[in-house]
Parts: C-alpha cells; structure tokens; sequence
C-alpha cells in the first residue's frame, strides 16, 4: 500500500511537470527556442493567486483566473518585447535573452513582493480514503487536471484549424507564410497557451508545497525542461508521459533510496533514455522522400 | 495581372536582384528561365513576401505588394507552389490541402475545390490519409500544386516544379500546368528546364545573374541563337 501511495503521490507531481513541460516543448516546437523564463512565470502566477486568495481573500477560483489571466498576458508580452526582434538572430542570442528576461522576473519579484518566503495557504485539504489507501483530494484533482489538459491541447491541435497552423509553423514557417498563415500571430498563440497553462501548473504546484517566494520557479522549470526533453521536446504526449515518468522516478526514489540523491536519480535517468533514443521517448524522427 | 518594376533584392551586402522589370498579363503562362544562381527563387520569394525586396514595386492588379504582410497576399489571389514542394511532411495529404485554403473562409466553396483537385490529382485521393512526407517526389509535386490551387488563386507562381522528377513525370506535371491554365490561371513558371518551359510559355525572360538579358515569346526564345546556346544545349 505505501508503494502505491508513493506512486500516485510521484504522479501528482509528475502532472504539475507535465504541464509545465507542455509549455517548454510547445514553444520548442513552434518558436523553435528554449524560453528559460518560463519556470519565472509559474512564479507570477503563484505571487498572483497568493495575492488574491491569502491577501484579498478572494474565492480560490478567482485567483486561479487571476494568475491564468495575468501569466497569459506576461507570456505574450515577453515574446513581444524580448523574442520578436530576435526572430533571425542566432539561437544562442536568443537563449540568452531568455536566461536575461528570467533573472528579470525574478529581481522584479525580489524588488515588488520582498524576498522573504510567504505561506500559501491550505486551499484543499482531506483526503480519499480507500480501505488502507488514503489519497489526498488534491493529488487527485492535480492528475485529473493534467489528464483534461492533455485531452483538451490534443483536440485543439489536431481537430482545429488554428491547431493545424500551430503544426505547420513547427515544420516550415516559410511555407506556412505562403498558406497566408500569420506566423507572428500562431508564435503569440502558442505563448500565450503554455503561460497560461504554467499559470494552473503554478497554483497546483503552490497548494501542494506551500511557499510562494521569487525564485520558487528554478527548480520546477528545470524538473520540467527536462521532462519536456525526456519525452521527446517538441511532442506533446512526450511532455505529458515525460512529466509523469519523472515525477514517479523522483517520488519513489525519495522514498526507497535516498530523498538528497533524488535529483541525480532523476537525472541518471534522462541521461540512460537520451543514450538510448537521443530524440526522447516519444521524439519524432520522419522520413522524408525526396 | 502582375507588374515587377525595378525590382532591387539583396542578402546582406549580396545583391541578388539587380533592377529588373517585367510582367505577367491576363490568363498567359509566363516563364522565367535561367541558370543556377541567376536569381529566379529569390524573385518568387520577393513576390510572395517572403523577402523584403530593397526597392522597386511588385503590383498585383494595381495593389502593391511590398507593403502587403505575407500572410496576406494569399487571399489577393497570389498563391505559390515552392521549390522543393516544402509539403508538412507530418500532416495527412488531406491537412495539406486544407492548410492551402487556411486564408479562406467559404465551407462550401473548399470541400468543392477539394473534390476538383482530387479530380485533378486523382493519386492524391488514394493517399488522403497518408502522411505527405511518405508520398514519392512526383505525388509531392502534385500535393504541393494542387494545394496552391485550394487558395483559388488567380495567379499561380511556380518554382522549378520539374526538379528532380523523371522525364515522364516531368511530361505529366506540365501538361497540369496547361490544364490548370486552361482553367483560366495565371501562370508565373520559373524552370531550370529551358526546353519545356518555353514549349508551353506563351512569354519568356531570360535571367541572368540577377538582370533580365533577353525576353519574347517562347517560339521566338526556343528559335533564339544565345538561348539555345546557354539553355538548350546547343
């Protein structure tokens, strides 16, 4: 019984990186660059909800609308003002603007909200209990909202007309252009989409580890960066199962072998994967006829 | 239809372009020929938007194009088919060819024009479900024509279409073009393929190395001495 409680708790966590990894690989595959700001915006949305639930005593869900609003917002506006001019610089400059606009948020927090750690507060408490089994209802709320996240983003890319100008701008934008597809527009989309989802990845993130300070977003973002590369960067199930799969590593070998080696656990893992199939687990590699 | 005047293009300090003119009317099949390097892409590109040409005008009936945004010169009723094709490769046939009609918003008008180019390319039918990029280079070809047309456009550019195609493919692919010009579309060809570029032009211009050096009508450029000796092969 505590495996499987173990178990399920690494797919609750496994489901926060999840969705932040689906912001990572999305912008990785559309914008073709690595936005190391996103873990920082996890951090506005979680300063954002901590505001509105904890200060104004908001309803949980105003603040859940609050964050998602503003991280949607700050995700568009950064790929305007620090991304766009770089559209045909080097991918190097870019990697560094992204790393420059992180500590950027991160000093913000510092200078706006202090730097002090500020306590969340208990949101969802009680658990599911099944005969010796006793899950809390916010592991399972978390899993269930990675679960309708992931269904939802796969119809919105497969089934729609703009989802299918999202996958042609990831193959070739010079062509999407000539299909009068506004490339520019299909980049803000995509931004705005993984912000917004960094922002419910922040709120279950903080509910469940319950401190909200500047740098809070470092250590997820990069959980989650890597369970985007795990998966395959650029494949959406490959986010979804790389998030899920790391967390579960992460979780278990907190709990059998050590909690301080956890993380080079983890990452021993993603080592072993990417020596075996370089382009991640479910990374695509298409033959094309010429 | 189409009016290029003085139209400068450049790469950094490469000057690509170097002032030419010309013009596509009504209902012709023009062709650009010219060898490697002479500066036929990078006219396409600058007609579609695709570059930002450095000076000069690109009218399409009396609108101007440089200062249009790419995205939308499609729904103008300018539509290209690229060298290489550049199909998604990881889209069905069938997403390919809606992609082509992404400027429009007439249900109706598409699923017909899908009926008519799947009439036209019958193989595509048999493989709309098919990732394009299994397609064979020919059926790729043909993919990437057939969604130019899903644009309904009134002017079609095409870039080196005979590229890499055998003799008999090659054959087939221009007799489209005829068809599709019967159909009552303009027709921009660019070839490296002097010969059967000329056979079906009803005007031609010769460019080199990024200036227009002869022009006429495809007999008169097919029977000319200097064509024949720099395109034809003697």
């Amino acid at each position: 019984m505590a495996f499987l409680s173990y178990l399920i708790g690494g797919l609750g966590l496994g489901s926060v990186y999840a969705i932040i990894a689906l912001g990572y690989s999305m912008v990785y595959g559309i914008a073709k660059m690595l936005n190391f700001a996103h873990g920082d915006v996890i951090m506005v949305g979680a300063f954002m909800a901590y505001f509105a639930i904890s200060k104004y005593h908001l309803p949980v869900l105003v603040g859940v609308v609050l964050a998602v609003v503003v991280c949607t917002i700050l995700g568009v506006v950064i790929e305007r003002l620090a991304y766009k001019p770089l559209r045909h610089a080097s991918s190097l400059s870019v990697l560094i603007t992204a790393i420059g606009v992180s500590y950027f948020l991160q000093n913000s927090a510092m200078l706006l909200w202090g730097t002090d750690t500020k306590i969340f507060p208990t949101v969802l408490s009680g658990s599911l209990t099944v005969g010796s089994l006793s899950v809390p209802y916010l592991t399972l709320i978390t899993i269930l909202t990675c679960i309708v996240i992931m269904i939802v983003l796969t119809l919105f890319i497969n089934r729609t007309k703009t989802g299918r100008a999202m996958r042609a701008c990831s193959e070739d934008k010079g062509a999407a252009a000539l299909m009068g597809i506004n490339v520019n527009r299909i980049i803000s989309i995509t931004f705005a989409i993984g912000s917004g989802l960094a922002a419910i990845a922040s709120i279950l993130l903080v509910a469940t580890y319950p401190s909200v300070y500047p740098t809070l977003g470092s250590m997820p973002g990069i959980k989650a960066f890597t369970a985007a590369v795990f998966g395959g960067i650029g494949s959406i199930p490959g986010a979804f199962l790389g998030g899920l799969v790391l967390g579960v590593v992460e979780n278990l070998s907190r709990a059998y072998i050590s909690t301080q080696l956890s993380d080079a656990i983890v990452f021993m893992v993603l080592i072993v994967v990417l020596l075996i199939k370089p382009t991640g687990l479910l990374g695509k590699k298409v033959n094309v006829k010429v | 239809m189409l009016e290029i005047k003085d139209l400068y293009v450049r790469y950094g300090m490469i000057e690509a372009i170097k002032g030419i003119s010309f013009e596509v009317r009504d209902g012709e099949i023009v062709t650009l020929i010219g060898s490697n390097g002479a500066g036929k892409t990078t006219t396409m590109h600058a007609i579609s938007g695709l570059l930002k040409p450095a000076s000069g005008s690109i009218m399409l009936d009396g609108v101007e194009l440089t200062k249009t945004p790419n995205h939308k010169i499609v729904s103008m009723g300018l539509a290209q088919v690229p060298e290489g094709r550049r199909v998604f490769a990881q889209q069905t046939v069938e997403e390919n060819l809606l992609l082509g009609a992404y400027a429009r918003k007439d249900k109706d008008g598409i699923q017909k024009d899908l009926d008519h180019v799947y009439e036209l390319f019958p193989r595509l039918l048999e493989r709309k479900k098919q990732p394009a990029g299994t397609l064979s280079g020919g059926e790729q070809q043909m993919l990437a024509m057939a969604r130019a047309l899903m644009s309904r456009p009134k002017i079609l550019l095409m870039d080196e279409p005979s590229m890499g195609l055998s003799p008999l493919l090659v054959k087939e692919i221009f007799h489209i073009i005829q068809d599709i010009n019967k159909d009552g579309t303009t027709i921009l060809l660019v070839e490296q393929n002097a010969k059967m570029a000329l056979a079906i032009a009803d005007r031609a211009y010769v460019l080199e190395t990024g200036k227009i050096s002869l022009e006429g009508t495809g007999e008169e450029l097919s029977a000319s001495e200097e064509v024949r000796k720099a395109y034809l092969g003697g």
